[in-house]
């Protein structure tokens, strides 16, 4: 299953109710001001542990985050990727 | 692929219309179908023609309209939506006594029922908004 997070998780609880409903083999895809939940030394970071994660790399240039910034293990992917993620994953929840 | 696409934000709020269009716009590059794009909520002021941004900035409902128009996109606008908030085309003003339209090309107003049934002939449906 594919969760998207589009809200900063310092704003709304989007990301902690997707993580909640994590199964295995589940996706995590950050798009909009969900890219800071995937910034290293963030207090919000921990949350993705142990999760498998997507960022939008137009949303975090957006936002001045470089790649470097990031927490490990994190794959920048464009529009092109997203929609590939969206194929690849029979369920698809966007977190509003 | 067969997708259909949900907007449930205003262009120029936060960031939803534009990655719906983005992907919309990658689906479609790659290959994929796009049902239907059903506008819903405050998604509905994505199909007002009367918007005139300033010319350096993006302008999100003509972007709608002309991809709209290079894909044969049926872009859904929610009539309950839309009652709401004013948008209005021919048979809406019609129907409500309104002295005018203001209905973006390409989109047409129509029920909720429209959306449900992309949910059901496509493939996935991928939901943006607030």
């Amino acid at each position: 299953m594919l969760h998207i997070v589009n809200k900063s998780p310092y704003d709304r609880n989007s990301l902690d109710i997707a993580v909640s409903y994590k199964a295995d083999g589940d996706i995590f895809l950050l798009i909009e001001d969900g890219v800071y939940a995937a910034m290293k030394g963030g207090a919000a970071a921990a949350k993705l542990d142990g999760c498998t994660v997507s960022v939008l790399g137009a949303d975090i240039a957006a936002r001045g985050i470089a790649e470097d910034k990031l927490i490990d293990g994190v794959s920048v992917i464009d529009y092109a990727g997203f929609v590939d993620l969206v194929e690849a994953n029979e369920k698809v929840q966007s977190w509003l | 692929m067969k997708f259909t696409i949900q907007v449930n934000e205003g262009p120029y709020q936060h960031q939803a219309t534009d990655s719906a269009y983005l992907f919309t716009k990658a689906a479609l590059e790659k290959g994929h179908e796009i049902f239907r794009v059903f506008f819903y909520h405050d998604g509905v002021n994505n199909g007002t023609r009367l918007t005139t941004p300033p010319q350096d900035d993006r302008n999100i409902v003509k972007r709608w309209s002309e991809l709209g128009a290079e894909h044969d996109l049926d872009l859904v606008i929610c009539v309950a939506a839309a009652q709401r908030r004013g948008i209005v085309d021919d048979g809406e003003a019609e129907r409500n006594g309104k002295d005018a339209t203001n209905i973006a090309e390409g989109f047409r107003i129509s029920g909720l029922g429209q959306l449900v049934e992309g949910a059901i002939q496509s493939d996935r449906l991928v939901v943006f908004g607030d």
